[in-house]
C-alpha cells in the first residue's frame, strides 16, 4: 500500500526569525468555506505572510473527456452542463457552436438570438454571484443575499425556458431543445428592471465602502505580460487593460450585430475585477435588451434532416410502425445520425470566466474521437500562486473569490 | 505570411505536412526540435499566448506516430490562431517541455502526463495533477477501458 500521509510540501528552511517565529504549513481546503468548491491549497506561512503556495486540484475530477468519447454529440451536451455549474448555458452554447463550425452549419437567426440572450443572462448569473461571494468573503454578507435573490429570479427564467434550473442541456447541434415560452420577454424585462436597481444598490454598498476598498485595492496584482503568458482570459485579463473579448475578437452567433462595449480596467487588482464584472453585467443587460427588441421569428432548428432530431411524435418512435422504426434507426443507431466529417476544430466562445475552448477531433463516426475542453478556470487558477505569494493570508481569500474558480470546470 | 509557412521555410525537415480542417490550418511536426519551432512562432510570428496544450491518442489511425501533442497558439497583436501537432512515438513517449516559453504550459503538460503518460523533459514539476499520485495507468489512452481497471474497488484506504 502506498504511503498516503507523506508531506506534499516540505519546509525548505526552518529558521528562527526576529521574533523567534517558525514557518508553518497550513492546509487551506478542500473543505474550507472560503474556497467555494473543492480546492486545496498548501500554504507555507511566515507569521501571516504567504511565502509559498501550492494548489492541489483534482478533487472533483469526473472524467468528462473520457466519457464524452463514448457518447454521441447530442448526448455530450449533458456533460457540458456539469462543467461550469454557475453558467451551464454558456457551456451548452460553446459546445454547440464548436460542433456546428466543425460541420459547417449555420443556425437560424431565431436560434442564434435566443442563444445570445440565454448566454448573456447566464453571464449575469455567474458575475452577480461572483460579486456577491467576493463581498461575503470580506464580511459584507448582505450583498450576497441580494445577489442570491437576483440569481433566483434568473433561475426561474431558465426553468421556464429549459425545464431545469441548473442542468439546462438547452442546445442541440443545429438548434435548441425548444422555443422560448410566450412570457419569456416579460420575464426578462421584469428581471432586467429589478437587476439594474440591485446593481445600483450593490455599487452603492461596496464602491465607497472603506473596508471593502482597503481589502481589495492593490491586492492580487499581476502584470500584463504575466497575464498573457499564463493564458489568463476573461475578466482577469480585461482587468489589466487588454481588451480581449471573443465576442469581439471572433464574433459568433451574430454578436457583431449587437452594440456593447468591451469593458477594461487598468489596475489589475481585486477591486478592478469586481468593478469590471459589475460593469459587464450592465453591458449584458444591454445586449439582452437589444436581442428582445430584434428577436426574429422563424424556426429554431436548421432545415436538414441529417442533423435534426425529429420531434417525438407517435409516428417517429419505434412503436409507430415501420416509418418510426426507420426514423429511430437512422437517428440513433451506431454509425447513423449526426456524423460530422473527418477533421478537427478548435472553437472558442466567451464564457463568464474567460475563453471556453473546445478541441474536437472527429473520425467521421457518430462519436467524437477526442473531446477536449479548454477550461478557463484551469489556466486562471494556475496564476493563483503568483498573485498571493508575498501577501497576507487574509488577502488570499479576497484573491481566490475574485478568480471565480469553478471546481467542476477546473477538474472536469 | 502564414505562420506555418514560415515554420516550413525555416524547419523544412521538421514539418511533416500542413493541413486544413474546418477552415483552420495546422501543421504536423516532428518532436525533435519542437522547442525551436515554438520559439520561432512565439518570438518572430508573435504568438504570445499558449491558449491550450493537449494530446490525442491516434491508436491504429494510420498517423505517423501513436501520440500527438497539440499546441493551440494565439497572437494578441494579430488576432490569429494557429495549431501545431507534434508526434510522439509509443516506444518513447517523451517531448521537450514548453514551460520555458509560456507560463501556461506547466499545468497543461502535467495534465497530458496524467492522462496520456507522455513525459515532458525539463519540466519544473512533472507529477499527476487530476488523478491521485498513486494511480496506475493513463485513462485517456484509447486502450484504457471506460469503466477503468478496477481502481474504484481497490483504492488504498486511509488508515490513521
Amino acid at each position: 500500500m502506498p504511503e498516503l500521509r507523506r508531506p506534499v510540501m516540505a519546509i525548505e528552511q526552518d529558521e528562527e526569525g526576529d521574533l523567534g517565529t517558525r514557518r508553518m504549513i497550513v492546509n487551506f481546503g478542500p473543505q474550507h468555506p472560503a474556497t467555494h468548491g473543492t480546492l486545496r491549497n498548501i500554504i507555507e506561512l511566515d507569521g501571516e505572510r504567504v511565502i509559498r503556495l501550492e494548489p492541489e486540484i483534482g478533487y472533483l475530477h469526473s472524467g468528462f473527456e473520457k466519457q464524452s468519447e463514448y457518447r454521441t454529440y447530442n448526448q455530450t451536451v449533458v456533460v457540458t452542463d456539469r462543467m461550469n455549474y454557475l453558467s451551464p448555458l454558456c457551456n451548452n452554447v460553446g459546445f454547440a457552436v464548436a460542433v456546428e463550425e466543425l460541420m459547417g452549419i449555420k443556425v437560424t437567426p431565431r436560434c442564434a438570438a435566443i442563444r445570445v440572450a440565454m448566454c448573456e443572462l447566464s453571464r449575469i448569473a455567474d458575475h452577480i454571484l461572483c460579486c456577491g461571494l467576493q463581498a461575503m468573503d470580506l464580511g459584507a454578507f448582505t450583498v450576497m443575499l441580494w445577489t442570491f435573490i437576483e440569481r433566483e429570479n434568473l433561475y426561474n427564467i431558465f426553468e421556464n425556458v429549459t425545464g431545469a434550473r441548473l442542468t439546462t442541456s438547452y442546445t442541440r447541434v443545429g438548434g435548441l431543445l425548444r422555443d422560448v415560452p410566450p412570457d419569456f420577454e416579460d420575464m426578462c424585462r421584469t428581471f432586467m428592471t429589478n437587476c439594474s436597481k440591485v446593481l445600483d444598490e450593490i455599487a452603492e454598498m461596496l464602491d465607497g465602502n472603506r473596508i471593502f476598498l482597503d481589502r481589495t485595492k492593490g491586492v492580487g496584482v499581476v502584470s500584463k505580460e504575466d497575464c498573457i503568458s499564463y493564458g489568463l482570459t476573461g475578466p482577469l485579463l480585461r482587468a489589466v487593460g487588454v481588451p480581449y473579448d471573443l465576442r469581439r475578437a471572433r464574433p459568433y452567433l451574430g454578436y457583431e450585430n449587437y452594440r456593447f462595449d468591451v469593458i477594461t480596467e487598468q489596475e489589475g487588482d481585486v477591486f478592478a475585477r469586481y468593478h469590471l464584472r459589475m460593469r459587464e453585467m450592465r453591458e449584458a443587460i444591454k445586449i439582452v435588451d437589444q436581442v428582445l427588441k430584434t428577436m426574429p421569428a422563424g424556426p429554431i432548428y436548421v432545415d436538414d434532416p441529417r442533423i435534426v432530431i425529429p420531434p417525438k411524435t407517435a409516428q417517429n418512435t419505434p412503436a409507430g410502425g415501420m416509418e418510426g422504426l426507420i426514423y429511430h434507426f437512422k437517428n440513433y443507431m451506431f454509425g447513423h445520425g449526426l456524423c460530422p466529417p473527418k477533421g478537427e476544430i478548435y472553437s472558442s466562445t466567451e464564457a463568464p470566466n474567460g475563453e471556453l475552448g473546445f478541441y474536437l477531433v472527429s473520425d467521421g463516426t457518430q462519436r467524437p474521437y477526442r473531446w477536449r475542453v479548454r477550461p478557463p478556470s484551469f489556466y486562471n487558477y494556475q496564476a493563483f500562486p503568483k498573485m498571493v505569494e508575498g501577501g497576507l493570508l487574509s488577502d488570499l481569500v479576497a484573491v481566490l473569490s475574485s478568480l471565480n474558480v469553478i471546481a467542476g470546470e477546473l477538474d472536469r | 505570411m502564414d505562420p506555418l509557412d514560415r515554420v516550413k521555410e525555416r524547419f523544412a525537415d521538421q514539418v511533416l505536412g500542413v493541413y486544413e480542417s474546418a477552415g483552420q490550418k495546422y501543421a504536423h511536426v516532428r518532436r525533435d526540435r519542437i522547442l525551436d519551432v515554438l520559439r520561432l512562432l512565439r518570438d518572430e510570428a508573435g504568438f504570445d499566448c499558449l491558449t491550450d496544450l493537449t494530446a490525442v491518442d491516434y491508436l491504429n489511425q494510420g498517423m505517423p506516430e501513436r501520440y500527438c501533442v497539440v499546441y493551440n497558439l494565439y497572437s494578441f497583436k494579430e488576432n490569429v490562431r494557429t495549431r501545431l501537432k507534434a508526434f510522439v512515438p509509443e516506444s518513447d513517449p517523451s517531448i521537450e517541455s514548453a514551460a520555458t516559453l509560456w507560463k501556461a504550459a506547466p499545468w497543461a503538460e502535467r495534465e497530458v502526463f496524467d492522462f496520456f503518460g507522455i513525459v515532458f523533459k525539463n519540466h519544473p514539476n512533472l507529477k499527476r495533477i487530476e488523478l491521485p499520485d498513486d494511480y496506475e495507468g493513463h485513462p485517456l489512452r484509447k486502450d484504457y477501458p471506460l469503466t477503468g481497471r478496477g481502481e474504484r474497488m481497490n483504492f488504498p484506504r486511509y488508515v490513521p
